[in-house]
């Protein structure tokens, strides 16, 4: 980062926030220069397309940014007049529409020259890759990572993983004429764990008390983790990040305005057409999200064995066991010390909300705090009712200045 | 000291209800009108309340307001969760208390309470099956009072199965029953094991600690009840006042304000 020490230092907001737009800029450019773009899954090992300096764009960002301007009804009635069930993700269908479309008012990205899919999210994922593929008559690129119901991950999933990931380099290699490097594939992955280290040092300061962040923060954040985890601007931008929480904590200061009273878990994908309605709640009664899954889904830490790095992708939300999900919570809720938790019901992602019951059970089992659950959906607004999800957060509120007062006597 | 004088209103989907308290003990006044928030109904439970014990709004020491218009009610001095209202309203009338069902308009809920407070909560999803809403709509088809589907069901002899959940799903199993000449009473019956089943599952998240209580408008309905209480294994205890339990319980949350205020 060339910083003129004479400027006013960027914060890490504004930087994170470039970053995110400049990967839809270079992807256009690299479009109009002739390259070939990919559209690419959240959890597709970013290694491979930045090692080959292939541009690709992330849907699910996409769809999240459409829905969060309220473009989220129009895309999906759009899909559903295409045929798509309203039963599949939104996510999918905000993209398939937008596919059928080729251009929208929220946020437009470039028509993809191939797609690469990896399951280590949901299954639905390679449908719907599939139909792009199909429509727009492109190559479909899969990384295939099968459900594991156990804790750790066997090496012949590894294995698997890997032949795989070394046949995609072969075929965008194919598709692209771009060529592979061993030293850059090294130099990329090491970009990528120090990003991913700052990242979670950054999301770590909201174990502080007060929280130097307010928890929505990440949700923000987290398109830079996503996309452009390979690069050092997102390192250095990350780094940053985590020296401004650092800085804040010993001043108590903090990008949640008004004081914190209630620290909570808030648990899925953030209600994004209806963001404000679901953070003022939580807002106007003093109650801070000091945990989420996301802040360690994208922090993926390996050692130089390849076997390592596939290993990282095995671990992501919606790859894992119940039991290593229940953990993942468990761990997160008790570091950052919790009075209570907040589960969005999400209609569109099945896998994820399917579980929740039982993850629900045992936080409650094992933190002893309240929980609530909200309907919910990411990106259909159809399926939120603001009322209802008050009434959750008061009484949830109202159960947790008890839980305090019967503390302190 | 004077007589503290509370009012608690429960301005719920379906329903207004408002209960005046004095000293937080002794009920001086209740009041429900058919019709909930955003309707006439709120200010209607509330002038009969005041004007069934001869007070005036400005005589209420506190003014607690509960339910989904309680943020509407301008003249309240707080407002307060439907599921600490009820879990307080169960306390008042059941000590023992430990398990507060409550099958509202267009939700249901179970509470778990600790010490007479509220500890934990399940709430239905967004869906109206297994709340009041539910019954309304399966009595209209069936041409009968909602207040009178205990009754009927009470002479079934073989219950149909109704195994949709969905209001709208199960209206249509509803009307085929009907069109193969089903017997009503049967018809009923079947909703009301339908609707019990569905709250079960709620029940069962929080566990059935005894004693189990029901509270709400559903809780007057006998048939619910009794198949509740067959799938859950446990007894469950009804107050003739379980439909103001919520405001009931709004009065008593505001009369413990005023003593912290003391
Ligand atoms: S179903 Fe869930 S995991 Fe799959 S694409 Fe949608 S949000 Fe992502």
């Amino acid at each position: 980062m060339s910083q003129n020490p004479q400027e006013t230092p960027v914060p890490a907001k504004t930087l994170l926030a470039n970053l995110a737009a400049n990967a839809y800029s270079d992807a256009w450019e690299a479009k109009k220069r002739g390259e070939k773009v990919g559209w690419c899954a959240s959890n597709f090992p970013q290694e491979l397309t930045t090692t080959l300096g292939v541009k690709v764009v992330y849907p699910e960002n996409q769809a999240a940014a459409i829905a969060a301007k309220g473009g989220g009804l129009g895309h999906c009635e759009h899909a559903e007049g295409l045929g798509y069930s309203n039963d599949i993700c939104a996510y999918a269908r905000i993209n398939l529409a937008f596919m059928d479309r080729q251009s929208c008012e929220e946020m437009n990205m470039p028509m993809p020259d191939f797609v690469l899919c990896c399951n280590n999210i949901c299954n639905c994922m390679i449908k719907w890759y599939e139909s792009i593929s199909r429509e727009l008559n492109i190559p479909f690129i899969l990384l295939d990572v099968p459900y594991n119901s156990e804790f750790e991950t066997d090496d012949d999933t590894l294995e698997y993983m890997w032949a795989q990931f070394q046949y995609a380099v072969k075929q965008l290699e194919e598709i692209t004429g771009k060529k592979w490097s061993e030293k850059r594939f090294k130099e990329v992955r090491d970009i990528s764990l120090r990003t991913s280290r700052a990242w979670l040092k950054a999301a770590g300061y909201c174990q502080c008390e007060p929280s130097p962040l307010n928890g929505f923060d990440l949700f923000n954040h987290m398109a830079v983790a996503v996309c452009a985890r390979g690069t050092v601007e997102a390192a250095e931008a990350f780094e940053k990040l985590a020296e401004e929480y650092a800085q804040a904590a010993k001043e108590g200061a903090s990008t949640y305005k008004g004081e914190q009273k209630f620290r909570i878990l808030f648990e899925g994908i953030a209600c994004w057409p209806y963001l404000r309605a679901t953070s003022a709640p939580l807002k106007e009664n003093g109650v801070n999200v000091t945990a989420t899954v996301y802040a360690t889904a994208f922090g993926f830490l390996y050692d130089d064995n390849p076997l390592s790095m596939m290993r990282a992708y095995t671990h992501v939300p919606n790859a894992i066991s119940v039991e290593r999900a229940a953990r993942m919570r468990i761990d997160v809720g008790r570091r950052n010390k919790i009075d209570g938790a907040v589960i969005h019901n999400n209609r569109s992602c099945k896998l994820w909300s399917g579980i929740m019951p039982e993850i629900d059970r045992r936080i409650q089992a094992e933190l002893k705090i309240p929980t609530v659950t909200f309907d919910g959906d990411q990106a259909d607004p159809r399926n939120f009712s603001e009322e209802q999800y008050k009434t959750r957060i008061q009484a949830l509120v109202e159960v947790m200045t008890e839980n305090k007062k019967g503390k302190k006597q | 000291m004077p007589v503290l004088l509370t009012l608690g209103a429960d301005l719920g989907s379906t329903a207004s209800k408002c209960v005046i308290m004095q000293d937080g003990r002794k009920i001086a006044a209740q009041t429900t009108i058919p019709v909930g928030a955003g309707t006439s109904g709120p200010s209607r439970a509330i002038a009969e309340s005041l004007a069934a014990c001869g007070k005036n709004l400005a005589d209420m020491h506190m003014v607690c307001a509960t339910g989904y218009g309680r943020h509407s009610m301008t003249d309240a001095h707080m407002e307060v969760s439907e599921l600490s209202c009820h879990a307080r309203g169960a306390f008042f009338l059941f000590p023992k208390a430990r398990t507060v069902i409550d099958i509202g308009g267009q939700d249901a809920k179970v509470l778990r309470l600790s010490g007479g407070r509220l500890n934990n909560f399940v709430m239905n999803d967004k869906c109206a099956a297994g709340t009041g809403r539910f019954l309304e709509v399966m009595a209209k088809v069936l041409e009968v009072e909602t207040a009178d589907l205990a009754e009927w069901g009470a002479q079934s002899t073989a219950p149909v199965s109704i195994s949709s959940t969905c209001t709208v799903f199960a209206e249509s199993e509803v009307i085929s029953h009907l069109a193969v000449a089903a017997d009503r009473r049967d018809i009923i019956a079947g909703i009301h094991k339908s609707v019990a089943h569905r709250v079960a599952g709620l029940v069962r998240r929080v566990g059935a600690e005894p004693l189990v209580i029901m509270t709400g408008g559903v809780a007057r309905n006998a048939g619910v009840r009794l198949e509740l209480e067959a799938a859950i294994a446990t007894p469950i205890s009804v107050s003739p006042l379980a439909q103001f339990n919520g405001a009931l319980g709004a009065a008593l949350l505001a009369h413990d304000r005023l003593l912290q205020q003391l």
